[in-house]
């Protein structure tokens, strides 16, 4: 049963975990983070503060989430400890 | 009912008047020839206090148009004005506001583009704008200028949709002639402040205008909400529910200040006529002159005034045209490569009606060149004989 949009004029949007869609399938490399090259505290987080999809977790050992990283790779470009890599993606099931 | 004062106006004048008496709230606006007094009048009108409004002295019309598009979105009634080039330089803002429903009024004052530059008179700038979605009115006197401008926040808040006040530059926009000046408490009485803005924030806030994809999809919270061919179709049902809302707001127009302006489009000496010339803007005005000597030769010839240019009011036309043989469209415009705009227009419309008089169609007076009501008379005196079913008038070829 199509749904009646007759009363929506506008587009509009909510913030909201996913509100563009599930873009997780979109990447083509994953990254992954080495835990023991990491800085493992707040005096680096630079990855947290880059990542433009906000994916990184604030909380240690950080954790990428793949429902929604697009994998651009600016986390792997800017972490000064190499910490992580981009891993070519040939599966899209949010499997790194 | 009690009238206003009548003062010696230009059109500019007359629209800077009216805006002031809308109460607009927000004005961003580049100076362009021949709409830099509007400008002028509305930033003295502010600066000595006698407008209470925001005036954004932006550096192009690209960023006028953004700007008011801002303020009209947050609630207030915004308000700019421009002409050619300028018109053009915010042509994708104008699709962003039809596209974002925002109750914009804009007064167009008509000149040609550029290149080569001209700042004189054609309808070739605010035509071209026509595939927007703004509704577009066109005005034949400065009296309609004024009363136009007030009636058009009236139907950009009823529709949700931007409107575009256009006349004719330098013909208009600087010759001056006698205007009421509605009462300002008359005003406030057709015009109400805004209310329907707080609709958009009703449930909080929310983010105006995201990538929308093609089909419907669910939101983040598992609501379905409509894909991009949805809301275009809105925006147009919603533009031609507007003619309407065009003939509703000039008879309310009509009851509190006494003065009419025909709605969607007007007639004159159109009420046995067997040959119609349609035109719109202060060319319309001289082809009634055209008219009434025609009349006087004998030839049964009256004027069908075009108002509302978009949304194009298809059936009132074929109503109005059902009994002509022939037609005379002249205009002052033209889409290269094929014909003028409006003509094209009133043959499809005229074919969707069924009808299908010898229609001739005329380009006149691009860049400011005159076109004169006796040459009118000739035009129209060659089409009801054998006349070319395409011509450009005056033009050295």
């Amino acid at each position: 049963m199509p749904k009646d949009f007759s009363n929506i004029r506008i587009a509009k949007s909510r913030p909201g975990r996913g509100e563009a869609g599930i873009t997780g399938h979109w990447r083509s490399q994953t990254p992954v983070i080495d835990h023991v090259k990491c800085a493992g505290n707040d005096s680096c987080l630079i990855c947290w503060v880059y990542c433009p999809d906000g994916v990184i977790s604030r909380d240690f050992p950080l954790q990428i989430d793949l429902e929604y990283c697009k994998g651009c790779g600016i986390c792997a470009e800017e972490c000064p400890r190499d910490a992580i890599v981009m891993v070519e993606t040939v599966n899209q099931n949010n499997q790194a | 009912m009690s009238r206003g004062i009548t003062k010696i106006l230009t059109a500019n004048e007359a629209a800077a008047t009216a805006a002031g008496l809308c109460r607009v709230q927000v004005i961003a606006a580049y100076p362009i020839t021949p709409q830099t007094p509007v400008t002028e009048e509305l930033a003295s009108m502010v600066e000595k206090g006698e407008l209470d409004a925001e005036y954004l002295t932006v550096e192009s019309e690209h960023s006028a148009m953004a700007a008011v598009i801002g303020a009209s979105q947050v609630g207030a009634r915004a308000f700019t004005a421009t002409s050619a080039n300028g018109l053009l330089y915010m042509h994708e803002m104008l699709h962003w506001a039809a596209g974002s429903r925002v109750p914009l009024v804009m007064v167009c004052v008509n000149r040609g583009v550029g290149a080569p530059w001209t700042i004189l008179n054609d309808q070739q700038d605010s035509i071209s704008q026509r595939d927007t979605g703004w509704i577009q009115l066109y005005c034949r006197n400065s009296q309609e200028v004024m009363d136009t401008t007030i009636q058009a926040y009236k139907i950009a808040e009823k529709s949700l949709l931007p409107v575009m006040v256009c006349y004719d530059g330098f013909v208009l926009s600087h010759a001056s002639t006698p205007v009421e000046v509605p009462p300002q408490a008359l005003v406030d009485k057709y015009l109400p402040p805004r209310t329907e803005v707080f609709r958009i924030f009703e449930d909080g806030p929310c983010n105006l205008n995201p990538l929308i994809l093609s089909d419907p999809r669910a939101d983040a919270n598992g609501e379905l909400q409509p894909g991009y061919m949805d809301l275009r179709y809105r925006l147009h049902s919603d533009l031609l529910s507007s003619e309407e809302v065009i003939r509703a707001s000039d008879e309310e127009f009509l009851e509190l200040f006494g003065r009419t302006w025909g709605g969607a489009l007007w007639l004159y000496l159109m009420d046995n006529a067997d040959h119609a010339i349609v035109s719109m803007g202060s060319l319309a005005s001289e082809c009634t002159i055209a008219a009434e000597t025609l009349r006087t030769m004998g030839y049964r010839v009256g004027v069908v005034g075009l108002r509302s240019y978009r949304p194009f009011p298809a059936k009132e036309l074929g109503s109005a045209l059902a009994h002509a043989s022939g037609v005379t469209v002249m205009e002052k415009d033209v889409s290269y490569g094929y014909e003028g705009a409006v003509a094209v227009d009133l043959k499809g419309a005229l074919f969707n009606e069924g009808l299908r008089p010898k229609l001739h169609s005329h380009v006149a007076g691009l860049g400011g060149r005159d076109i004169m009501p006796d040459e009118i008379v000739e035009v129209v005196r060659r089409d009801m004989a054998t006349g070319p079913l395409v011509s450009w008038v005056n033009a050295r070829l």
